[in-house]
């Protein structure tokens, strides 16, 4: 039985593997259309999601499987002091695959730790988030058409942002990946994926504060949101939150095969005027989640068309 | 400064000045029934200043804790007042239970029932160091 707890789960050729799967669900929904028939997914959603729980139930669904779970704490036994545990030991008498999010850090590697069924981490706090690496490697993968040699600057919140830990994980094992973080000092990349990841492998990468410096080097521009619920100190949080805006001014400066990404949901970090520049490809990246989703299911529940 | 030579137990040797104490607490040594001696800065040839612990009984001895709080120290068991063997302590790979997280977004800090995992790993400057399981955060002491 297999687990997602971290993107390097998996190894680059079941990345790959994944990626192929996703291509072909994309090319042939029909035929992937039952093969979880009778299978079951739990969604613990211990925080608010929209786009990675609905994703997950959209996937099973596809797949012919069913879907039961939560969307919120305090509609489960945790708002009673139930553990992680003990929600996940009694879940897996009910269903074959758990997808997991909660606030806090490490909470599905918990439960790992006890379920008779394969758990995904659908997010933990400002931790991992693997799922999201998956759409987010299936969707550079199908605008260039390869997952190396590419400049890839991460802006916003590097320090909470999930998403951007485990991306950079990942793309640390391809060919000739350059890494520019832009981010205010109070926000930069946290020193364990520094000394661990980039620093471990010897990656090529910069530190910087400007936007708009780094621009025309990008191939790819991955916008975050500054997260409220991550900050103990709503004063930093309104301190910080408008500190890079992108709008078409700023985009005009970039590459015209350029592609900027974000994970959403998006509050003004991207300005509506840049979702009509075929260089925003934030939307077709939420479509991708579904499918690279459905692929993973398939793999942790070992079904095949 | 004199301490009754041991007939079966341990001497721990070779520990920083200062760090006895630390080995004390972790080692749960004041639950003890046996004499246990804390020596402390005494003059070393090759340390300069170190600390020795003696412990007067054959006590089922952790050495894991020993390990991670230094590897350098020599464990030497005595049996019948005869030096039997040194044993060798090495950075142990996994600690569970011996240090705990203090991310206060980290599972643990809510659900204090699970057990504290810390994996040993590499960090750049080659220097080795401990992080939680569960979200990645190095320990510092």
């Amino acid at each position: 039985m297999r687990h997602l707890i971290d993107i390097i789960d998996l190894s680059v050729e079941e990345i790959d593997e994944l990626i192929t799967t996703a291509e072909d669900i994309i090319a042939n929904p029909a035929k992937y259309a039952e093969v979880c028939h009778g299978k079951k997914l739990a969604t613990l959603f211990f925080e608010p999601s929209t786009r990675t729980r609905l994703s997950f139930e959209a996937a099973m669904l596809d797949l012919g499987g069913r879907t039961l779970g939560f969307s919120d704490a305090s509609t489960s036994s945790a708002s009673k002091g139930e553990t992680v545990g003990d929600t996940v030991q009694v879940v897996s008498c009910y269903a074959d695959i758990i997808a997991m999010r909660h606030p806090k850090e490490g909470a599905p590697y918990a439960a790992t730790q006890v379920s008779s069924i394969p758990v995904i981490n659908a997010g933990d706090g400002g931790h991992n988030h693997p799922t999201q690496t998956l759409t987010d490697l299936l969707t550079i993968h199908r605008e260039f058409g390869h997952l190396d040699n590419l400049t890839i600057g991460f802006c916003g919140d590097l320090k909470f942002g999930r998403t951007v830990h485990s991306l950079v994980t990942a793309l640390c094992r391809y060919e000739n990946i350059k890494f520019i973080f832009i981010s205010p000092p109070e926000l930069k990349i946290p020193d364990y994926l520094k000394e661990n990841v980039l620093d471990a492998q010897g990656k090529d990468y910069v530190e910087v504060e400007s936007m708009e410096d780094a621009m025309p080097q990008l191939d790819i521009l991955y916008m975050t949101r500054v997260q409220k619920e991550r900050f103990f100190n709503e004063a930093d949080y309104l301190r910080l939150r408008d500190t890079y805006i992108l709008d078409p001014e700023k985009l005009a400066a970039a590459k015209p095969e350029m592609r900027v990404l974000h994970p959403l949901p998006r509050v003004n970090e991207i300005t509506v005027d840049v979702d009509k520049d075929p260089r925003a490809c934030y939307f077709r990246q939420a479509a991708n989640g579904k499918f690279v989703r459905m692929a993973l299911i398939m793999k942790l529940l070992e079904v095949h068309a | 400064m004199n301490i009754d030579s041991i007939r079966n137990g341990y001497v721990l040797d070779h520990i920083k000045a200062g760090r006895s104490m630390e080995i004390y607490k972790y080692l749960k040594l004041n639950e003890l029934n046996c004499s246990v001696a804390i020596i402390k800065n005494v003059k070393s040839s090759k340390m300069g200043k170190k600390d020795i612990i003696k412990i007067d009984s054959l006590i089922d001895l952790d050495m894991t804790v020993l390990g991670y709080i230094d590897p350098d120290i020599t464990v030497n068991v005595i049996q019948d007042g005869k030096l039997l063997e040194k044993k060798p302590l090495e950075l142990p790979t996994k600690l569970v239970n011996v240090i705990h997280c203090k991310n206060p977004r980290c599972i643990t800090s809510t659900e204090p029932q699970l057990d504290a995992i810390f994996l040993l790993g590499h960090k750049a400057d080659g220097k080795r160091a401990y992080r939680c399981a569960y979200c990645d955060t190095e320990f510092k002491r």
